[in-house]
């Protein structure tokens, strides 16, 4: 099959050893965040001149590759690069883990997705669970871009799985972390800080991401004090462009296709349990599809 | 006898024994990806082509959307001048061995064939397959497409459908410079991600995107026009665009249970099978459900597709449920006939109601009205209706909604100054492809919705000729 001319004279990989045949978008950086939490920087100048806090791209890595959405947790439009964090899961997570620097990624598409709604809106909490850290710091930063008062709540379940308190303090005006297991700061999970701060002070918006269970519990904390709450919801996507619809989600009983008219949507409108419901359609599959591709890394 | 005359042509010569493609059987295809039709051999393509009466009328030409030189290279067939078959049949059609697999000759050119009033049309579209496969098989034997001097313009094309490629083609050998913009990972659009294997082999989709990249086309993959770069900004770069991005964006019923797992828009199951290859599931990565009982729901091409591609996956039970009856149909005969003998079972008069599912989400049964047709509607064709207390219970596992499509708003959306219909499709000049905003040009199902990859060809090649046109100042 055909694949995509890299240019010649601005590709990054220029001059460097090229693994992937018909190279595109190189890994620039690639760093160990925590156990099993990898972060990319990868050379994709249109992507990086275009991209917002909230939007994601499609990653696909070779041939017989799946596509999947990975939010963007950085960019530089200078430098041409983007930085993806994602957590080894599934059989594609692993198998980039195993990618190195210089590597190319044969497909990468977007900035995808309808950017998050950034003003001046007074005190935003910006909530980040595990792997959803990375891109709660793209849109804390540009809240306090926007003149916002930004208190980020970052929760991990165990302090070696927690990464960016650093970048997260610089952006923020205060932070809270917690630990599921009290390993590292405070013991319990995100939804206790939040709402101790929807309690102590007016908030004018929350926004949430993280695992579903998270978000849903965010919606959940905050329906009560009637603060207005976005998450950005993690469906399973194919194209990612509104062409297929299996990211679909009931907001507010319309339905709604997550990749073109989210990834962000008012938490207290989301379906969770549809929404849960098809996160796990092929959980069969990615078992499958994990433990075949073990065995043929064990050699078995 | 010899006095009766046909098309200018006496009817004592006809032969009437229209050879029928040789297809793998039933039996066999409904477990294989492989495809149904296996082509003609030389001694067949020669039988055929000797049965065309080479009329002066030549009705089938005007019946071709792109209006093939149909005569001229059905007698470069007979004459055994292969070379010279392929081509008459290039000067009109960059992509022969696709139309020759999926157009609906039955509805255009065969079915203006002099000989279709016997009931024996020319096997027109196995004919120019055959002559497809040849010049595929035989790279170094296919004479090289004149392209005229360049011109120094830039033309950027946006979606490699089959408008787009035909679009891009024709202006490349007009000598401007084109670039392809398509959001996927491959080329070929609806051609690779809709249309299955076994109707249009996958290779044969990237031999035609090869072949028009050999004239000279720049194919740039994985660009999202409207979202990485727009409209606009090409117009900075470009002397003219065309918009051939499809219809991409698919419709649901809007009934209760419509999100629950096991319910797919035909879209999504034929990517995943087709461009993502989800039948050589774990070998590829992208998996699809495989359940027992599967609905398909609507009747057109699209519906036939997904029906089949069921079966072969592996389904038990692949129903297709439409709301009127078979005479109103969209889908083609052939592919109709196709799907009966590989044991699709059809529910004519039948929509559904809602889906119900089981507790952890997953669609298990659905409840369906019978329906009755009444007077005509907006589309000509008789209203369904339905039945007063014909409610009843079809239990399914999976769903795939294959009503249509419409074209996806993100171009029209970062356009501004291109005029919509309330459909979303783009307002465009029939005969022109202009659309209301200067120097953009569009075609195909953007601008007609959902039709067929011929239509699509035909509004390419037009929008083609009038951006030429502009750009040499006309």
């Amino acid at each position: 099959m055909q694949e995509n001319k890299h240019e010649q004279d601005n590709c990054a990989c220029k001059g460097k050893e090229v693994i992937w045949p018909e190279c595109k978008f190189q890994i620039i950086k690639k760093e160990k965040l925590a156990q099993n939490i990898n972060l990319w920087e990868v050379s994709a100048p249109l992507i990086a001149e275009r991209a917002r806090a909230g939007q994601f791209v499609m990653v696909r890595i070779h041939d017989k590759g799946e596509r999947i959405p990975l939010t963007l947790a950085d960019w530089d439009s200078k430098k041409g690069t983007i930085t993806l964090v994602f957590m080894e899961v599934g059989k594609t997570t692993r198998e980039m883990g195993l990618l190195k620097e210089c590597d190319c990624v044969p497909d990468l598409i977007g900035p995808l997705g309808t950017p998050t709604h950034v003003e001046k809106f007074g005190t935003v909490v910006c909530v980040g669970g595990g792997v959803g850290v990375a891109p709660a710091f793209a849109v804390a930063r540009a809240m306090k871009e926007a003149g916002n008062r930004v208190i980020t709540i970052m929760g991990a379940r165990t302090k070696s799985l927690l990464f960016w308190e650093d970048k997260m303090r610089k952006v923020s005006d205060e932070v809270i972390v917690t630990t599921d297991d009290g390993s590292y700061c405070r013991k319990g999970v995100v939804t206790e800080p939040l709402k101790e701060v929807i309690s102590r002070e007016k908030v004018d918006l929350v926004f949430a991401v993280g695992p579903a269970i998270m978000m849903k519990f965010c919606a959940s904390t905050t329906k009560p004090f009637n603060v207005k709450t976005i998450v950005s919801l993690n469906p399973i996507m194919v194209d990612g462009t509104g062409m297929c619809g299996c990211c679909r989600v009931t907001v507010g009983n319309e339905t709604k296709f997550a990749c073109v008219h989210g990834p962000d949507f008012d938490a207290h409108l989301v379906n969770w349990d549809e929404f849960m419901a098809r996160q796990r359609i092929y959980i069969d599959e990615e078992k499958l599809s994990l433990q075949l591709w073990e065995q043929k890394q064990k050699g078995v | 006898m010899g006095a009766k005359t046909e098309g200018g042509v006496e009817m004592a010569k006809i032969d009437l024994n229209r050879i029928p493609m040789p297809k793998q059987s039933p039996e066999e295809r409904i477990k294989n990806f492989k495809e149904v039709a296996q082509g003609y051999t030389e001694e067949m393509a020669k039988k055929e082509a000797a049965r065309c009466l080479q009329c002066k009328t030549h009705p089938c030409v005007s019946g071709c959307p792109v209006n093939n030189d149909i005569p001229g290279f059905i007698k470069a067939i007979k004459d055994g001048d292969m070379v010279e078959a392929v081509r008459i049949l290039k000067r009109t059609n960059a992509l022969p061995g696709i139309c020759g697999r999926v157009c609906p000759q039955e509805k255009q050119c065969e079915a203006v064939c002099t000989l279709a009033k016997k009931n024996a049309p020319i096997g027109i579209g196995y004919l120019e397959r055959y002559v497809a496969d040849w010049a595929r098989a035989h790279p170094d034997k296919v004479p090289k497409d004149e392209i005229a001097p360049p011109t120094g313009k830039k033309v950027a094309v946006v979606g490699s459908g089959p408008a787009g490629l035909t679009c891009a083609a024709d202006l490349t050998k007009m000598g401007h410079r084109v670039t392809i913009f398509d959001a996927l990972h491959y080329a070929g659009g609806v051609l690779m991600y809709g249309i299955p294997e076994f109707r249009l082999p996958k290779d044969i989709v990237q031999a035609e995107v090869d072949y028009v990249a050999s004239l000279g086309v720049e194919i740039r993959l994985d660009t999202v026009i409207g979202r990485m770069v727009t409209v606009d900004e090409l117009l900075k770069k470009y002397d003219a665009v065309f918009l051939g991005t499809g219809a991409g964006l698919p419709m649901f019923l809007n009934i209760p249970g419509e999100n629950l797992n096991g319910i797919y828009s035909a879209n999504e199951f034929l990517t995943r099978i087709n461009l993502m290859k989800a039948y050589l599931f774990p070998e590829y990565d992208t998996p699809v459900k495989k359940g027992k009982k599967a609905a398909i729901i609507g009747g057109g091409n699209v519906a036939m597709d997904a029906a089949r591609c069921a079966k072969r996956i592996g389904y038990e039970e692949v129903y297709v449920v439409y709301r009127r009856s078979k005479a109103e149909m969209p889908a083609r005969k052939e592919e109709v006939e196709n799907a009966e003998e590989e044991g699709i079972i059809f529910k004519f008069l039948v929509n559904p109601k809602r889906f119900i599912g089981d507790e952890k989400g997953w669609v298990r049964a659905m409840e369906c009205y019978e329906m009755m047709l009444g007077e005509p509607d907006a589309s000509g064709r008789p209203k369904p209706i339905p039945k007063p207390n014909s409610d009843f219970t079809m239990e399914v596992d999976t769903v795939i909604v294959a009503l249509g499509t419409s074209p996806n708003p993100l171009v029209s959306s970062t356009t501004p100054g291109l005029e919509t219909t309330k459909h979303g499709t783009v307002v465009a000049d029939e005969n022109t492809g202009k659309t209301k905003k200067e120097r953009v040009w569009a075609g195909g199902d953007i601008v007609t919705g959902a039709a067929t990859v011929i239509s699509a060809m035909g509004a390419g090649k037009r929008a083609a000729k009038s951006i030429d046109d502009f750009l040499r100042g006309h």
